[in-house]
């Protein structure tokens, strides 16, 4: 399972004569690939690039997918189950039916190419909607009826009492959602168009097409978009990998 | 103005969708429907006429031999994935499950791919693929082996983005199967194992049909995932050092999706393009109805 992160590892320490050399272990270790990349490329930048769309996509989730969640699940009013069938619906519609659309619509109103175009279309997900309706109706609507009697509006409800009933729900949520930006690719290579808005994903995949034989700085390249993701995931494996079992289990 | 608290209720109930719900319907349901008309057109993006030409691209894609092609090989993507990502995950979750030691680690090692960019892992292994030189026929040749094609012929390359999509999808399918085993009750188990049950019977009759649920959901899911394959032949099969064009070679691994970004993105042909995520969408539906009432049906004894 791990060999071809080793491969990889070892491969952008070395020189570009050594590449094809199936040793672990390079024979004279290298920092050149980092910096040709680094100086070389605005790697750095779609570095940042991907860190602005995968925070900030995550943050606008946690925040409209748990209120629509909450509303649908402890707000009665005419109308809702209505509109809990149309958000569910549009789980069933694949992404690919909807980028040329976009495309158009993205056009036609100048977001192409900016970070709202990259982000716009992931703001709100049906299955976090529909994943924190599943969590606020476990909470028990006699501590929601308290907290309103204190004298909390439905938003002070919400955001003070119902947000840290489904915390592990929520937090699994925003790891699911931030890995998925930081690792997206199908729209982002199609909304972005200059190198310097680049997502990483995009970025290393242009950068790889053009770098020609050059595996050791591909390699580099992969290294530095894998190993932080590994040190970041080992540090909370256990939060991360319960998360996701939680989610796949409801 | 004197509202009752139902009615103050319903107002909060609006606001808190009133977003999420303009969001849906601007960029979710109004670009499904715009694809279903733009399928009826002839949507060049490069001629200023776009006229209505009903179901002729549906006729076309009919007769069109490339998206027969691409339609094959996304099954053979679902039909070789789905099973061998299903049996090794709940292998190694067995696996796991029964060692006492270090199972946090083993579970890391499976996960880590998962969690990594599909982009990166990609090119990794679109390099130990790489024909003259790769790791694999490096290894095939040391061992007296004949060396291979891999990505770079049309025989096997479907296969060779297959196993990079089954390495990094196993630990998913892992961890979703920790997670079921764990909540299949002991004492089922250790009743059937004081009838005299052997571990394997245990496992047939009492772990698996218990396990069914997540079964059905990893089965859907990963058709699901598997139907709508697109990074990894975007970056093992297209430009690069030594190997041919996007989908290729000869199209072997050319996949719907693929298919879908080639004509809208490299020959502009929206409306044919839009026509093929509509056979996409109703492909994704009638499998997923089917998968959910063939699966499903045996958990019912």
């Amino acid at each position: 399972m791990v060999f071809p992160f080793l491969w990889m590892l070892a491969t952008s320490f070395k020189e570009s004569a050594e590449v094809f050399n199936i040793s672990l272990i390079p024979r004279r270790p290298t920092w050149e690939n980092y910096r040709t990349l680094l100086e070389g490329t605005q790697y750095l930048r779609w570095y940042l690039n991907s860190a602005i769309v995968a925070v900030i996509t995550t943050m606008s989730e946690a925040f409209f997918d748990t209120m629509a969640g909450y509303g649908l699940a402890k707000i009665r009013f005419p109308g809702r189950g209505l509109i809990l069938v149309l958000i569910l619906s549009t789980l069933m519609i694949p992404t690919e039916m909807l980028i040329i659309p976009w495309y158009m619509m993205f056009t036609r109103a100048g977001l192409v190419d900016t970070y709202w175009g990259i982000m716009l279309p992931g703001l709100v997900s049906a299955f976090g909607v529909f994943l924190m309706n599943q969590f606020m109706q476990g909470i028990p609507d006699d501590l929601l009826d308290a907290a309103r009697i204190d004298g909390l509006s439905e938003f002070g409800v919400w955001w003070h009492v119902a947000l840290h009933q489904v915390k592990p729900a929520l937090a699994a949520l925003c790891i699911l959602v931030f890995l998925g930006n930081w690792n997206a690719f199908l729209w982002p290579v199609i909304v972005i168009e200059s190198p310097a808005m680049r997502t990483l994903p995009v970025g290393i995949a242009l950068f790889s097409g053009e770098a020609g034989p050059e595996w050791q700085l591909i390699m580099a390249a992969a290294s530095l978009a894998v190993v932080p993701v590994v040190v970041v995931f080992a540090f909370f494996q256990r939060q991360i990998v319960q998360g996701i079992a939680l989610t796949g289990m409801k | 103005m004197h509202l009752s608290l139902r009615q103050r209720k319903a107002l909060w109930g609006y606001a808190f969708l009133a977003l999420p719900l303009i969001f849906f319907l601007v960029v979710r349901i109004y670009p499904a429907l715009s694809a279903l008309n733009m399928s009826l057109h002839q949507w060049d993006v490069m001629s200023a006429r776009k006229p209505f030409v009903g179901l002729r691209n549906f006729v076309e894609l009919w007769h069109d031999q490339v998206f027969w092609k691409a339609a094959l090989n996304t099954l053979l993507y679902v039909v070789i994935s789905v099973p061998l990502e299903l049996i090794l995950g709940l292998l190694v979750a067995v696996t796991i499950q029964s060692v006492n030691r270090f199972r946090g680690f083993y579970r890391t090692i499976y996960f880590v791919p998962y969690i990594t960019s599909t982009v990166a892992v990609s090119w990794v292994w679109r390099w130990m693929y790489f024909k003259n030189g790769g790791v694999f026929n490096q290894i095939l040749l040391s061992l007296g082996l004949p060396a291979q094609s891999f990505l770079s012929g049309p025989e096997q390359a479907l296969y060779c983005v297959t196993a990079v999509v089954v390495w990094q999808a196993l630990g998913y399918y892992v961890v979703i199967f920790l997670a079921g085993l764990e909540m299949v009750p002991s004492m089922y188990k250790e009743a059937a194992k004081i009838d005299g049950a052997s571990s394997w019977h245990v496992f047939r009759y009492v772990t698996l049909p218990l396990l069914n649920p997540t079964v059905v959901f990893l089965a859907v899911l990963g058709t699901i995932n598997s139907l709508q394959i697109f990074t990894q032949i975007m970056n093992m099969t297209s430009g690069g050092y030594g190997q041919g064009d996007l989908g290729g070679p000869l199209n072997s691994t050319l996949s719907l999706v693929v298919y879908i970004y080639k004509q809208a993105f490299y020959r502009f042909q929206m409306g044919y393009a839009s026509a093929i995520t509509v056979v996409l969408f109703a492909i994704i539906l009638v499998a997923t109805l089917i998968e959910l009432k063939v699966l499903s049906r045996r958990v019912e004894y």
